[in-house]
């Protein structure tokens, strides 16, 4: 019970404290934009430790996160071996495929507004359809090791990644296309000085999307079949044999994935397209 | 409306392309049928074919490529095949009024649908309450933005066998609650993101006008904020509708699920029956279109009643 | 006059929209010679932007005749005859002024070493010498513009062309750039051909003022200017200058007097 109203109190200072920051002359200093969403995780958390702990919740149900860091502590080797063949195999490899193919696919209809004006709409509604089901398929096509995963993830980062290009090549303005007409430039030329370049923030906001669909499509693909390893067997496996702590160690280790894979493909946006008015301080 | 030809003419391509690919895919399995029919096939061993690439098979027996076009259990079936799946578990049932028979693809339609939209109204809900707080408050937009935004990152598939176990331990009969929350988690944050948006488009200019009204922050928001942000909030709602039908499609995956689109794939693929596999994949592709174009249907009326769109 | 450099005969542009046709130019006759500063200058409609983008071959014409260097204004422009200038820098926020002003030497082949000397030449030439490593957003409306200015004389191009290039500009901005666009003149012997709605703009660069009127777009008036080659700023409180302004607004209103 002291648990619970010791995560309760802390909850209370921590929110306290956080509003007193927002409000803080030196609120907008890269430390306390850094610092308030940090006190407000470390916040859920405690309250997660002191809820599990004070009300005596079964670890079956749901471990104190105390646990689950001993659980991650002892089995760095599993997760190693599970990242390695989720993330790395399936995920990485799949994004890779999928961006190079999506790319290669908007330049090659980027010559032809009929196929444009074709393409583009069936590209839209494929985006939003439940992709994720065709992983048994996949799985049966290409066995059960990282290549089907591989090709799960290929599909599903392929249509988002070449709606968001094709609809960059096309925003260059009328005034930019007349310039490179008076300098008799051919289409080799606008493309890579000018509408490649211009496209760069809606192709990084596709790979951005895709970041997140590449872990979805890994770990889903692996509930269908895998080898006994990978994030998705583990915590499939492990959901049936109890051993929620290592669940919950693989989801951290998930939930840490995710988060790194998107924050390097936006610290590359940031590095390429500095010049873009999001990215400028003024 | 003149992007029809277009469209027709790239769809009418990848038909062709389906049907063309139908050959080698399924050349394994048709000459597996012609065998046991007691027909020729080169060569004779089913291990030996094991060893050939599709293309050689496929040249050596031409005369049985057109097996491949009606296997019952296809790698890859043809359009046709599909499309009479989908009609014997849908159209067909329900002329014969057992359109919620458990086989029935409308049950289970019907099933997957009812999680989506209560995932949908949840994660709307808290996407908009969230977007309010955010734009009004500003601990709020600074504690929980980037956990908003890290939230999706994190992989729910990850997260989607543990709700359910948690549910059901908690007590909660059946599958409907965790897919709904899985639902919602994937629908909340486009809703989030585009809510902020569209609450923080009107310019300066006019937030300045309200104040020399002396308008109060609720008559600012009614008359402002909200309906500026109207535009935004459907394009979001069209991304949400369509994450969240995935959501509930992730969460009937996992093993056990019995009913709804998911379960139909997962038991395709655990009896190795491909076609039932296929026609679930579709009948959700169409569930997906027909709710996204509800959606679209809606912008429109709604927007031109309030003069907003073309 | 020597053989001129561009040469207009009743040159026509109808456009065809979906409130029937729009007679953008009409029945233009008009000759520039070498080394000229021709000022186009017109209420909105009256079609001078049209014919400087005919000139440039962004546009075609249907009907008459409109030849560049003795070309078509298509070979003229595939030959690089001529630099043009919009009315917004359009500078690509993602290279830097050098690499803005070497985007043209590129498309046209030129080595690095000559790029290099070029572009520091036409930085020279409009003052931002030092300014070259600097991002486009990093510098104002004017400087943008000036370097707008510098990539379309980067490349030997014997004619240029400049479509209301500071409109977005305020007044003293712009008479400086009115004053170094003259001295640059002076110095490359260019002929230039320049839209303006401004009259003592136009007045005050040109040695030749085309006044035009809109419905249809075609010329009232071609006033060849007496005043010196050499002006300094407060010419325009002489005499002869405000004689000429004059005789432009006289132009300007007998083209509207349709409308009213």
């Amino acid at each position: 019970m002291s648990w619970l109203v010791f995560a309760l109190v802390f909850w209370i200072g921590a929110w306290a404290l956080n509003a007193s920051l927002a409000n803080w002359r030196w609120r907008g200093t890269i430390g306390v934009r850094v610092l308030i969403p940090v006190l407000f995780g470390v916040t859920l958390i405690v309250l997660w430790e002191g809820f599990v702990r004070g009300l005596g919740v079964s670890p079956v149900i749901l471990p104190a996160p105390s646990t689950v860091a001993g659980t991650f502590a002892a089995s760095t080797d599993i997760l190693w071996e599970d990242f390695r063949q989720t993330v790395l195999k399936g995920a990485l490899s799949g994004f890779v495929i999928g961006a190079l193919a999506a790319f290669a696919t908007a330049i090659l209809i980027d010559r032809s507004t009929f196929l444009t004006r074709g393409l583009l709409p069936i590209g839209n509604f494929v985006a939003a359809l439940p992709i994720i089901g065709i992983a048994p398929i996949l799985v049966n096509w290409f066995g059960f090791d990282w290549q089907s995963k591989a090709a799960v993830v290929v599909v599903m980062v392929f249509f988002p990644i070449l709606v968001n290009t094709v609809q960059g090549l096309r925003e260059t303005d009328a005034m930019q296309r007349d310039l490179m007409r008076t300098y008799a430039a051919g289409y080799l030329d606008t493309l890579i000085k000018l509408r490649l370049p211009a496209a760069l923030p809606f192709i990084f906001n596709g790979l951005k999307i895709a970041t997140t669909l590449a872990l979805i499509g890994a770990i889903v693909a692996e509930y269908f079949g895998s080898p006994t390893r990978g994030m998705g067997f583990r915590i499939s496996t492990g959901v049936g044999s109890l051993s929620i702590d290592l669940v919950w160690a693989e989801i951290a280790v998930a939930a840490m994935a995710g988060t790194a894979f998107y924050g390097l493909v936006a610290w590359m946006e940031r590095r390429v397209t500095f010049w873009h008015p999001s990215h400028r301080r003024n | 409306m003149r992007n029809i030809l277009p469209i027709l003419a790239v769809l009418a391509a990848l038909a062709v392309l389906w049907y063309a690919a139908v050959a080698p895919m399924n050349i394994r399995g048709a000459l597996d049928v012609a065998d046991r029919g007691g027909a020729e096939v080169i060569p004779a061993e089913p291990r030996d074919r094991f060893e050939q690439s599709a293309w050689r098979l496929m040249m050596a027996n031409p005369d049985h490529i057109a097996l491949g076009y009606s296997l019952d259990r296809p790698r890859l079936p043809t359009p046709v095949q599909v499309a009479d799946e989908l009609w014997n578990t849908t159209g067909e049932m329900a002329l014969r009024g057992r359109a919620m028979s458990k086989r029935s693809l409308i049950y289970h339609g019907w099933i997957t649908l009812q999680s989506t939209l209560w995932g949908f109204a949840l994660g709307t809900v808290l996407g908009m309450a969230g977007a309010i707080a955010i734009v009004y408050s500003r601990v709020v937009d600074m504690s929980l933005m980037p956990w908003a935004i890290i939230s999706q990152t994190v992989p729910i598939v990850a997260l989607a066998p543990m709700i359910i176990v948690l549910s059901s331990q908690v007590g909660i009969e059946g599958r409907g609650v965790p897919k709904a929350i899985i639902s919602a988690y994937l629908c909340y944050f486009p809703v989030l993101v585009g809510m902020v948006k569209g609450l923080r488009s009107p310019g300066a200019a006019q937030l300045d006008l309200l104040r020399t009204y002396s308008a109060s922050g609720v008559q600012a928001f009614l008359k402002l904020r909200l309906p500026a942000s109207m535009p935004y909030l459907f394009t979001s709602l069209k991304i949400g509708i369509a994450a969240a039908l995935v959501g509930t499609i992730v969460g009937e995956l996992p093993t056990g699920a019995i009913s709804g689109l998911g379960a139909r794939i997962l038991i395709g693929d655990q009896f190795g029956t491909p076609l039932a596999i296929w026609a679930a994949l579709f009948a959700a592709a169409i569930l997906a279109g027909i709710l996204v174009t509800l959606l679209d249907l809606t912008q429109r009326i709604i927007l031109r009643r309030m003069g907003m769109q073309a | 006059m020597t053989s001129p450099v561009i040469s207009a005969t009743s040159l026509d542009l109808t456009f065809q929209t979906n409130d029937g046709p729009v007679h953008a130019l009409s029945g233009i006759d008009l000759e520039i010679g070498k080394g000229e500063f021709v000022s186009f200058i017109g209420p909105s409609g009256c079609g001078k932007t049209t014919f400087l983008r005919c000139i440039a071959a962004l546009e075609a014409p249907t009907g008459g005749m409109l030849t560049v260097n003795g070309m078509t204004p298509d070979e003229a422009r595939r030959a690089r005859a001529y630099g043009y200038v919009f009315q917004a820098a359009g500078l690509y926020p993602w290279r830097s002024i050098e690499k803005n002003i070497a985007l043209p030497l590129e498309i046209m082949g030129y080595s690095r070493a000559e790029q290099a000397e070029r572009i520091n030449r036409v930085l020279d030439l409009v003052e931002l010498s030092g300014f070259g490593k600097k991002y486009p957003w990093q510098l104002s409306g004017g400087m943008q513009q000036r370097a707008s200015i510098a990539r379309a004389l980067a490349f030997d191009a014997d004619i240029l062309l400049m479509d209301e290039p500071f409109g977005a500009l305020d007044e003293i901005v712009r008479d400086h750039l009115n004053e170094q666009l003259l001295e640059l003149w002076a110095r490359t012997e260019k002929t230039i051909g320049f839209v303006t709605h401004s009259i003592p703009e136009a007045v005050y660069l040109s040695t030749k003022i085309v006044v035009m009127s809109p419905r249809p777009g075609r010329i009232t008036d071609v006033i060849d200017s007496p005043l010196p080659k050499e002006r300094p700023l407060d010419i325009r409180d002489t005499p002869e200058f405000l004689e000429i302004a004059h005789r432009v607004r006289d132009g300007l209103r007998a083209g509207h007097a349709y409308d009213d």
